[in-house]
């Protein structure tokens, strides 16, 4: 973004469970300060990644650096320079907030003058003031996801990796932990953050869709959403749905009509296209209003890009 | 290596052992139960075996004879029968462990000829006892035998013969009351250290497993060695508490001799605490789920500690292969120790081949252990 060195980058990166190929050939740059959502279905490979440039799993083919460190030979200076959030809540269930805060202070070795202010702001982050001592275990998701954040945090990592730190939490809880992350990056951290909440991957600077194990498009909301789907999106309200649907799919420039509620979704190839599309149906004997514009959610992009890599696959779908 | 790191793990270590109560009464509990158990339960020494005597002359001899069985102390003649139906009656029963049957002509064949016999049978069901209460029949006789000899001299005014009279002088060292417990308890206590102290260790990685901790864990520089000794200085203290308990029992409750210095003790027992540790540890790194490596944690130590470490089987009783095998075992050295420290009083010269032993083990066992952690997911 900055044109500086990015902060994690990943070539071709690769891993295989026997005949299995969790991540396949993987492209990835981030650079500092970013806030890259990962996003994909469930088994799409986004914690197999997470945890190959965390240096927990060792990559199958291919490279990845984190920090300027080789997460296959260097995982050690690796993870020094990271705070990583695990899908699964593995704080210490049987320990106090405090206890966790000052555990993970002496393991990342937070300089004493230093450790006071950290735990006091991990607690402050956190919204566990006068929390400090309850048992973890006790806690709601939330408040355990923000005490999980405070103490990947507490040694100040250039970059963090946080897999689905928002599964299971209430929406209001989640708003609110988006908020701490872009706080946290606008302070310089690079963050990649995986999630399978499409309505979160807009809050990211950039997005990373990626379906079994192959990256499917990379960009920000804004780009995928314009680009993503090869096209634009119109919204028609017209009458007899069901010829008119059929009468579309014969028009030139039509690149694919679907059944919207009452109303069809149609992609064109371009603005131009649009415009024939109301005479168009008027001629076959089809009421129809005039073509209206619609945004694509992330969610359209995500399925058209899927569904159009299956058909052709080789195609790894947009580039920015 | 951090000790800032380690600092850390210790810490955190000990609060969960603090909060978690199963842990705390394996800890605490265990050798006492054990101790308990095991310090009265088991002895070795074989006394008044239950006799059913069979006597057919009821003769003033006979009777003499009888008596001298009972106040050997080897034996009671709990039982009396009158025909060797119903001897073999209360053999089968188990009613006694052997029968002596004194025959009808007994007084008169000894008067007569000079010699008479008289019948043992013996229940070799169990061949320890048997062997054992067979010379301890044949000492009550040869007694006798001597006895008459020289009553029957005196009564004739002649001198007793002195041909053949070599006597045995026989002293016992060390345990002097030949009483197995003080040679027992020693190894008793070895015994319950070496499992008490692996199922304190067992849990400890496969724990963090299962919660899913571990992931977080080395997510972050920590180093195998760092966890390694982080985890084992709590149960380290826990370990050399529960030792203490055990030998301080062993002195003071059980009252077995304690002639050796406590500075070796201390220096030795702390040795073997760390090894049973290290091994408790090790199953744990090489195992993941918890209940698979608590059990595997005492397969492995209960059969050989309670086998093969000399606690009960001679070792230099074994087949070759079999004391080839009880090298391995880490506890026959702490037993020969123990054994040593308290009944010969050895000081620590004398100790320096188990002692170089343990520490050979303890090394190769932490080596072993922190290669074995495995800081990746795959």
């Amino acid at each position: 973004m900055t044109g500086s060195q990015p902060v994690v980058v990943a070539e071709g990166l690769t891993k295989r469970f026997g005949a299995f190929t969790a991540v396949d050939r993987l492209d990835l740059s981030i650079a500092k300060g970013e806030v890259v959502g990962f996003i994909g279905p469930n088994g799409a490979g986004k914690s197999t990644t997470i945890r190959m440039l965390c240096g927990l799993l060792r990559p199958s083919a291919g490279r990845a650096s984190v920090a300027g460190f080789d997460v296959g030979r260097q995982p050690e200076a690796v993870r020094a320079h990271i705070g990583y959030m695990s899908q699964k809540f593995s704080l210490y269930g049987d320990l106090t907030c405090r206890e966790n805060l000052r555990f993970f202070a002496g393991i990342y070795r937070v300089p004493r003058q230093e450790r006071a202010e950290r735990t006091h702001f991990a607690i402050t982050m956190a919204g566990l003031e006068g929390r400090e001592d309850m048992l973890v275990r006790t806690l709601a998701g939330g408040w355990k996801q923000r005490l999980a954040l405070g103490c990947a945090i507490l040694h100040r990592p250039p970059v963090l990796f946080l897999d689905e730190p928002t599964s299971g939490v209430e929406p209001q809880a989640r708003r609110r932990f988006w908020d701490l992350i872009h706080t946290l990056a606008d302070g310089g951290v690079t963050i990649l953050v995986s999630t399978h909440y499409m309505d979160e991957a807009e809050y990211c600077n950039r997005i990373t869709m990626i379906d079994a194990g192959r990256l499917v498009a990379i960009g920000s909301p804004r780009e995928l959403r314009q680009q993503g789907l090869g096209g634009q999106l119109f919204e028609i309200v017209c009458a007899p749905l069901g010829a008119a649907l059929a009468a579309l799919r014969q028009a030139p420039g039509v690149l694919e009509v679907d059944i919207f509620g009452d109303k069809l979704h149609v992609l064109v190839h371009e603005q131009a296209v649009a415009e024939t599309l109301r005479p168009f149906l008027t001629e076959k004997g089809i009421t129809a209003d005039p073509p209206r514009s619609i945004a694509p959610s992330l969610e359209d992009v995500f399925v058209q890009l899927v569904s159009r890599r299956s058909k052709a696959p080789g195609d790894a779908g947009i580039k920015p | 290596m951090s000790l800032r790191r380690l600092f850390a793990m210790a810490f955190k270590e000990t609060l969960q052992i603090w909060r978690d109560p199963r842990s705390l009464a394996i800890a605490l509990l265990m050798p006492v139960m054990q101790m308990a158990l095991l310090g009265y339960g088991v002895s070795l020494d074989i006394k008044r075996v239950p006799l059913c005597i069979n006597d057919q002359e009821h003769s003033q001899l006979s009777r003499d004879l009888v008596q001298r069985f009972v106040a050997s102390g080897w034996f009671s003649a709990d039982h009396a029968s009158a025909t060797d139906r119903a001897v073999r009656g209360a053999l089968d029963r188990g009613a006694c462990a052997g029968a002596v049957t004194i025959p009808v002509d007994f007084s008169r064949a000894l008067m007569t000829t000079g010699s008479a016999s008289v019948q043992t049978v013996f229940d070799a069901t169990d061949t320890n006892t048997t062997n054992v209460a067979i010379g301890y029949a044949q000492g009550v006789i040869a007694q006798t035998t001597a006895d008459f000899e020289s009553q029957w001299a005196a009564a004739h005014g002649l001198r007793p013969p002195k041909i053949g009279a070599v006597d045995l002088e026989a002293r016992v060292w060390f345990n002097e009351g030949l009483d197995s417990r003080n040679f027992i308890i020693p190894a008793v206590v070895a015994v319950i250290l070496a499992l008490v102290g692996a199922q304190l260790t067992s849990l400890t990685i496969s724990r963090e497993w299962e919660r899913g901790t571990m992931e977080q864990l080395i997510s972050t520089p920590v180093t195998a060695l760092e966890v390694m000794l982080g985890k084992l200085v709590p149960y380290f203290v826990i370990g050399l508490v529960d030792a203490a308990f055990c030998l301080f029992t062993a002195i003071y409750w059980f009252k077995v001799p304690f002639r050796g210095s406590f500075i070796v003790l201390a220096i030795t027992t702390a040795l073997f605490t760390l090894v049973v540790l290290g091994i408790g540890y090790l199953i744990s790194v090489r195992i993941r789920s918890q209940l698979g490596a608590s059990q595997v944690a005492l397969i492995l130590t209960m059969t050989p500690t309670t086998m093969l470490s000399g606690y009960t089987f001679a070792i230099d009783q074994m087949p070759a292969p079999v004391q080839a095998v009880t090298l391995l075992v880490y506890a026959r050295y702490y037993v020969t120790i123990l054994r040593d420290v308290f009944l010969k009083g050895s000081p620590l010269q004398d100790l320096l081949i188990p002692i170089a032993a343990l520490s050979a083990y303890a090394a190769a066992i932490i080596w072993i252990a922190a290669r074995s952690f495995r800081d990746r997911l795959d």
